[in-house]
């Protein structure tokens, strides 16, 4: 950090574009994946984040994520927020160790932020994928540790002009999918869930409900995962990014759907029903 | 048997001075207006891709006249230093005021050290509060001086004639087409004839407390500029005869005689 009233000669040097390769040059203390760790598995040590789901629909883009956060078998917190805003077209979920992770998105979003600043134009939707590629893979160390971090990423691309969906492994690889995708501990259940509810034809609205109800799956057979609270009225962040910018539904709007999801389990505990033959549709 | 040459300390400072003033005399003025929402900044500047004004972080924005490659430099130096403070502490901890003591420490080392040639350059920061008693704008000049300006600011080439004709027509609390009109005809005054600015050669761009998001800085596109300035086309025009086309097809003329010389601000 710069204490002294100058602007460090470093500060007026022309050069790169991104803030984490700036950082890293001049207060490489600040990354989080540059710390030294001694050897063991620190896995039990920290809080760890669970499920994100995110889905396309026609016109943007959803991710949502359940707000659980364990630590062994203990619930570390009951409200956490996994899902952010990375810039105004994308939206980065987090599941893995929270701490980390958390601080990871901080420096995402820094980082798209001070590329659109310098450059006075937003990277591609591409580019941003391959940013949070990068920060990932400078993160193995830590992931060999049992601290792994592992992003979900989505965003309208403006130039494609339609929602898409990237996730990662802990290596930095990245993969780009199709209509939906899920990671975490609860990510098996909730993608056999997306596979059965998602249909090309959903609107905005049924996009949310069937992310909730793959939380819902998710959260019923994996223990990490938190369902919806009812008595605390804790409903998952549901992120929705379109050609207008991405924002937070309201609260009272997933409490909505979430109620009437709920509503739904009380006759039948598994969820909707889907049709065993194409022929069988409606 | 070169003789060295004895000069004053005063002589030398003044020498430096004055070469900075040449500077920034060459470039067109940019104007900066409290409004009710916050802060207005026009310039004249044709070019669509080199800014004089620019955002710097949440609520606090840059704008400068002068050498573009110096102010350029200033400008990425800002964007670092609030981006790496955020980034350590926290978004409110970025203050428009650290950034403009940073400027100025660095600007009045530079003109005062024999080494490196001064700056010659003006900058304005601005950081727009909760409500207008808390905005704040603070100019710097190429020694490294700040000063608290309230109301309004001018800085370039006829800063002195443009702020004479917003000495005498600046309201507080104007609404925000009230002060783009009011800047727009300053920057239409700088010379001895007004003339009528088209808005392609306006940079224009706001720090908006009414926002919803956090980071308050826009630019205002030529099209909304159309709808704001509405019908001043003809009223401005009566005003100043046949002067408008000829006025604003100058311009272009004028920057382009000034892009012979590579690193000088976009205006010319």
């Amino acid at each position: 950090m710069t204490d002294t009233p100058r602007l460090p000669a470093a500060y007026l040097q022309p050069g790169s574009s991104s803030f984490a390769d700036f950082v890293a040059a001049q207060a490489p203390d600040l990354l989080p994946a540059r710390r030294a760790v001694p050897p063991g598995n620190a896995a039990d040590l920290a809080p760890h984040g669970t499920t994100i789901v995110a889905a396309t629909y026609t016109g943007g883009v959803v991710m949502a994520g359940d707000r659980r956060a364990t630590m062994g078998n203990i619930i570390a917190q009951r409200d956490i927020e996994k899902v952010f805003p990375a810039d105004e077209f994308s939206a980065v979920g987090i599941a893995g160790s929270a701490g980390l992770a958390v601080e990871m998105v901080r420096l995402f979003q820094t980082e798209l932020e001070h590329y659109e600043k310098i450059e006075g134009t937003t990277l591609s939707m591409d580019g941003k994928a391959n940013r949070l590629a990068a920060l990932i893979r400078g993160n193995l160390g830590m992931a060999m540790q049992g601290l792994a971090v592992v992003p979900l990423f989505a965003g309208y691309d403006l130039a494609a002009d339609q929602g898409r969906i990237f996730s990662y492994d802990v290596t930095g690889g990245r993969y780009e999918e199709t209509a939906f995708h899920s990671v975490g501990s609860g990510s098996l259940f909730a993608r056999g869930a997306l596979k059965k509810l998602y249909r090309e034809d959903l609107d905005q609205t049924g996009c949310v409900t069937a992310l909730i109800q793959a939380l819902y799956d998710a959260a019923d057979d994996d223990s990490a995962t938190g369902g919806p609270d009812l008595t605390r009225r804790i409903f998952p962040v549901v992120q929705v990014i379109t050609a207008d910018g991405g924002r937070r539904l309201p609260d009272e709007d997933v409490a909505a759907i979430a109620d009437r999801v709920i509503g739904g389990r009380m006759t039948r505990p598994d969820g909707p029903v889907a049709p065993l033959t194409e022929g069988d549709a409606r | 048997m070169s003789m060295p040459f004895y000069v004053s300390p005063e002589q030398l400072m003044k020498d430096r001075a004055d070469f900075a003033r040449k500077g920034i005399a060459r470039g067109r003025s940019v104007v900066a207006v409290q409004y009710a929402d916050g802060i207005l900044f026009v310039s004249e500047n044709p070019s669509q891709a080199l800014h004089k004004v620019s955002e710097i972080y949440d609520r606090i924005a840059f704008a400068a006249v002068g050498r573009y490659n110096e102010f350029e430099n200033l400008r990425i130096a800002g964007v670092r230093l609030a981006d790496m403070r955020g980034y350590a502490y926290d978004r409110r901890d970025v203050t428009g005021r650290g950034l403009a003591n940073a400027y100025a420490q660095t600007l009045g080392t530079i003109f005062s050290s024999g080494g490196e040639k001064p700056y010659e350059v003006e900058i304005f920061v601005a950081e727009i509060g909760d409500d207008a008693a808390d905005d704040q704008l603070y100019r710097l000049t190429y020694d490294g001086q700040v000063a608290d300006e309230h109301g309004y600011a001018v800085m370039g080439g006829a800063a002195d004639v443009v702020s004479g004709y917003l000495k005498e027509r600046y309201a507080g609390d104007a609404s925000l087409d009230d002060a783009l009109r009011l800047a727009v005809d300053a920057l239409g005054h700088s010379d001895s004839t007004p003339r009528r600015i088209d808005v392609d050669g306006l940079e224009v761009a706001v720090l908006d407390r009414t926002r919803a998001q956090p980071r308050k800085f826009s630019r205002l596109r030529p099209s909304r500029l159309v709808e704001m300035l509405g019908d001043r086309g003809p009223a401005a025009a009566a005003g100043v005869g046949a002067e408008p086309a000829a006025g604003s097809g100058a311009e272009p003329a004028d920057s382009g005689s000034g892009g012979s010389e590579p690193p000088v601000a976009p205006a010319g």
